[in-house]
């Protein structure tokens, strides 16, 4: 193959999406995170002789709720199956997984890449649950093992090798992300390994060309590890046929310190997962009403909420913000149906002001100490013109330190706007009397004087003179 | 046979009503059991004798208050160590109790001791065992029958009222046939699986082994019903077992005659016992007729593809690293897992272990597991087919009375063929007892009933029926007469 050759990359993701239920999917003991070692594994979980599995119904919902958002088919009858393998971290020497029938098949991811919009087709979704942590620094010559993991619910999500850079993988994977965290079946965080993801990558010389032998890629647990893998893998792979090679199917491990990604183990070594069906745990039935009930409790999703804001004129990086978190877009409808003409002023204070005091002190949106309603509350005294632009974000200020409401704030720092006539008027003929030659200069055409005895009334007004209003008020003096 | 041979008639039933009125205490029948079991302690048939077993709290009434029982040890009990007949759990203390534990312990029965068994159930001997072989107390010489080996040979020497025991291809009715007591296997998903050891989990249940089907019925009136900690444990009502023994009568009972278990390999003897109950229950007014298992000689083999899968998947948590036999001395884990497996493990159990993760293995799965799970739903339908044309089935238990010790542990395959008649049953999940109906010399024979799922009533009312009319049950070891 010539260095000409057009490489064509594939891309297939699997992501591992924990879901947030209280407790276990075939156990009683708790799921939260960051709990002393081993003290979240029940009997069920460390795999004691005689225990068995019950399966938790939560976990069910969710996959369901998932399965409906990105519109995929869940399957009335879906079975459990054994992944038999030994591993320390794995207690009864086999994960309880879905193989031959998941509870989720098909669907689609609608990703965003700048402005092109793509469909990532989904293979299926299926329910499993998780492997313990082996932790190898903690104790001299022998690794520890920390079971508390162990049983927390999967839904495993399959998607079809259907992207063709990094760039579009981590689009599609941050689509799930939002989406994942929207609709409430998993927390998102990448660094608690709430949301994992695994890497299929493979290339080609050209888009008719058959899929050449792909490489798995394990351990990425940030998007930009994601990204930065990727890159590599298509790359090295690339550079090993370009140089006459062939690719071996194996599984790699990104080191993120290196910045590669590196042998874990070849295709000769790799497991036999002897699947079957588990005999302790019945096929799993879903009543269609069950599936009825979720779908109508089901958020509006993400691309419908863009959609709705680019409609209402609302611009595109806020239609992005506002739809990649449910409870922006809680705020944003809060401040919607107080003032429901100005879409575009809510948008615009919702992802400036407001978000970027959150971002700033490193606050969640429910921690907000200017609740939507304040915001609303502010916007309002904007719209009915009792405040500037900038006394408004003075005012913004104060709420956000104090916890005062817009009308508390504008009456202690009497921040209001000077919009009686005679007031503004006594101020403009002062300005006026102060700076004749100004005066003069303007009537005499130079424009640019005007903006100067602007900036004079409105420093003599201490801000609060309303700009509008000036404005014609000082034309009106000046006879032009 | 004099009467001097034969046990008093004195059932649980009976027992309760003198416990009730003074006449014997709990305290006496725990004596009672302490003295047989150290006469029968040659038999080997506990593997953990309880030293100070507890007296039961107050009567609630339940007919096994104050009544001695031992487990088949692979049920666990909390704070009492749980074998499974294993080297590999020789130490184990399990934190929790079986569901079947709590519910007797609930009841008042008083747990004497852990009964030995073939090393996690597998076995038709009781010498798979880590903890040696069960005699059998109708000749010492001669395998109590397995698994549930110390079970069958403890009730039989009368010195528990019964046992708890568990059936994947036979393991009750089996050793109940060897030793000359009455055992019943319910269906499928019956009886809780929680806190039981796990050989071949679709195929695995607990049941109960004594000296008549009164008493089978007490005892399993205790244990059985759902439990949500398994859930293929079945939410459906338990019917009282003992009014329905009351109010049978035998006439007009359909009694089918499998033609396979009547063929090739069974005993002369064997068959004349069972020939001979036949004309007892249908002098009662019982018809009999011929049915077609068409497909039950494939049971053997399907069997031996399905529980092997099954365990060697439920046996990977034995592993040396978080409970049972560690390995000393390793230098890596795989030699952890090996070695530990290795040293924890019988010859059998590792056999079964190999065949199941073969059988399991990329590109065997379809032409082992697969075909193995089609045959065994056509023996399903068959017996279905076959209930279409009588209410029960009656055939004989074992092809054999008790072999020797020793006599085929060498050779797997003629041991295997030693559950014949009893592994198509639980293939099909359904309900099957053993009782005697006679002898062969010194040894006992074992009539297998088997029914409907979920009809273990009519199985105990027709044995109940059989026991009215015939002594065999009663018929007591010579070292007791």
């Amino acid at each position: 193959m010539s260095a000409s050759t057009s490489w064509q990359a594939v891309i297939g993701l699997e992501i591992h999406v924990q879901l947030s239920t209280v407790s276990k999917i075939f156990s009683g003991a708790a799921t939260a995170f960051g709990a002393e070692p081993n003290v979240q594994a029940c009997a069920v979980d460390l795999g004691l002789p005689g225990t068995l599995p019950v399966f938790n119904g939560a976990a069910l919902d969710l996959a369901i709720r998932f399965g409906l958002a990105v519109g995929a088919d869940i399957a009335p009858v879906s079975i459990f199956a054994r992944k038999n393998y030994f591993y320390p971290d794995l207690p009864k020497g086999y994960q309880i997984s879905q193989f031959e029938q998941p509870i989720v098949s098909g669907g689609v991811i609608r990703a965003r890449l700048g402005e092109q919009v793509f469909g990532v087709q989904l293979v299926r979704a299926h329910l499993e649950e998780d492997a313990g942590k082996s932790v190898h620094d903690a104790f001299h010559g022998a690794s520890g093992i920390d079971l508390n993991r162990a049983g927390t619910p999967l839904l495993e999500v399959v998607t079809e090798p259907v992207m063709h850079s990094a760039a579009e993988a981590v689009a599609c994977l941050k689509a799930l992300h939002t989406l994942v965290r929207w609709i409430g079946v998993c927390d998102g965080n990448l660094q608690e390994g709430s949301f994992r993801c695994d890497a299929n990558v493979s290339v080609r010389p050209g888009a008719d060309a058959p899929l050449g032998t792909r490489c798995e890629i394990k351990n990425l647990n940030s998007f930009r590890f994601i990204e930065k893998a990727i890159d590599y893998e298509i790359e090295r792979q690339i550079r090993v046929l370009e140089n006459g090679g062939v690719i071996r199917q194996e599984t790699r491990l990104f080191d993120p310190a290196r910045g590669e990604t590196r042998t874990m183990r070849s295709k000769e070594d790799a497991h036999d997962y002897r699947y079957f069906p588990d005999p302790d745990l019945p096929p799993l039935i879903v009543d269609p009403a069950r599936i009825e009930a979720i779908r109508a409790a089901l958020p509006v999703l993400p691309d419908a909420v863009r959609s709705e804001l680019l409609s209402l004129g609302v611009n595109g990086e806020h239609a992005e913000l506002i739809a990649s978190e449910r409870e922006l877009y809680s705020a944003w409808q809060a401040l919607r149906t107080a003032l429901p003409g100005e879409p575009k002023l809510c948008a615009n204070w919702l992802c400036g002001e407001w978000l970027g005091a959150l971002n700033a002190a490193e606050l969640a949106v429910s921690a907000a100490p200017v609740s939507p309603a304040a915001l609303a509350g502010l916007l309002t005294r904007i719209v009915d013109g009792a405040l500037s632009g900038r006394m408004a974000k003075q005012a913004f200020e104060a709420m956000w330190t104090s916890g005062e409401s817009a009308d508390q704030v504008i009456e202690r720092l009497g921040l209001k706007q000077i919009e009686d006539g005679d007031a503004l008027g006594g101020l403009v003929d002062s300005v006026l009397a102060q700076y004749p030659k100004q005066a003069a200069d303007y009537r005499a055409g130079q424009d640019k004087m005007l903006q100067f005895l602007v900036g004079q009334v409105m420093k003599a007004s201490r801000g609060q003179a309303n700009p509008a209003q000036l404005n014609a008020l000082l034309r009106a003096r000046l006879g032009r | 046979m004099s009467d001097r041979d034969l046990a008093p008639l004195h059932s649980l039933r009976d027992l309760a009503a003198e416990l009730a009125d003074g006449a014997t205490t709990p305290a006496a029948l725990l004596e009672q059991s302490r003295a047989a079991l150290d006469a029968c302690a040659g038999l080997n048939a506990l593997i953990t004798r309880l030293p100070a077993p507890a007296a039961p709290g107050a009567s609630g009434g339940h007919p096994l208050w104050g009544v001695p029982y031992a487990h088949k040890d692979l049920f666990c009990t909390a704070g009492v160590r749980t074998t499974a007949g294993s080297k590999m759990l020789a130490d184990f203390v399990p934190p929790y109790s079986a569901h079947i534990h709590e519910r007797l312990d609930a009841a008042g029965a008083v747990l004497v001791g852990k009964a030995n068994m073939d090393e996690f159930a597998m076995g038709s001997s009781s010498e798979h065992s880590a903890f040696g072989p069960v005699a059998n107390p109708h000749d010492p010489s001669r395998v109590a029958g397995g698994s549930s080996g110390g079970s069958a040979a403890l009730v039989a020497a009368r010195a528990v009222r019964f046992a708890t025991a568990s059936d994947t291809g036979g393991s009750i009715r089996q050793p109940a046939a060897f030793c000359g007591v009455t055992g019943i296997k319910p269906t499928w998903g019956r009886v809780s699986r929680y806190g039981m050891i796990a050989y071949a989990s679709s195929l695995d249940q607990a049941g109960v082994i004594a000296t008549s089907a009164v008493d089978c019925a007490i005892a399993l009136q205790c244990i059985a019903g759902h439990d949500r900690r398994d859930s293929t444990s079945q939410a459906l009502a338990v019917p009282d077992w003992l009014d329905q023994l009351d109010r049978f009568d035998l006439q007009g009972l359909r009694i089918g005659l499998p033609t396979p278990m009547y063929g090739e390999g069974i005993d002369v003897e064997v068959l004349e016992a069972v020939a001979e109950a036949r004309r007892v229950l249908e002098q009662a007014g019982a018809k009999v007729v011929d049915v077609d298992l068409p497909n039950a000689g494939w049971a053997i083999a399907a069997y031996y593809v399905i529980a092997p899968c099954e365990a060697s998947s439920n046996l990977a948590r034995y592993d040396g690293v978080r409970f049972g036999h560690r390995a000393e001395g390793v230098r890596n884990l795989e030699e952890l897992y090996t070695r530990s497996r290795t040293e924890g493990f019988g010859a059998e159990v590792q056999r079964r272990i190999l065949i199941g993760s073969f059988a399991l293995s990329a590109g065997y799965y379809d032409a082992y597991y697969l075909k193995a799970q089609r045959v065994r739903r056509l023996i399903a339908e068959d017996f279905a087919r076959a209930f279409e044309h009588c209410d029960l089935l009656l055939s004989p238990t074992t092809p054999t009375p008790a072999f020797r010790i020793g006599e085929k542990l060498d050779d797997p395959l003629a041991m295997y063929a030693a559950d014949v008649n009893t592994v198509a049953v639980n293939l099909a999940g359904l309900p099957a007892m053993s009782l005697p109906c006679g002898y062969v010399g010194r040894l006992p024979v074992g009539l297998q009933l088997i029914g409907k799922s979920w009809d273990e009533g009519l199985l105990l009312a027709a044995a109940h029926a059989y026991q009215r009319r015939t002594a065999w049950h009663r018929v007591l070891p010579e070292s007791l007469r």
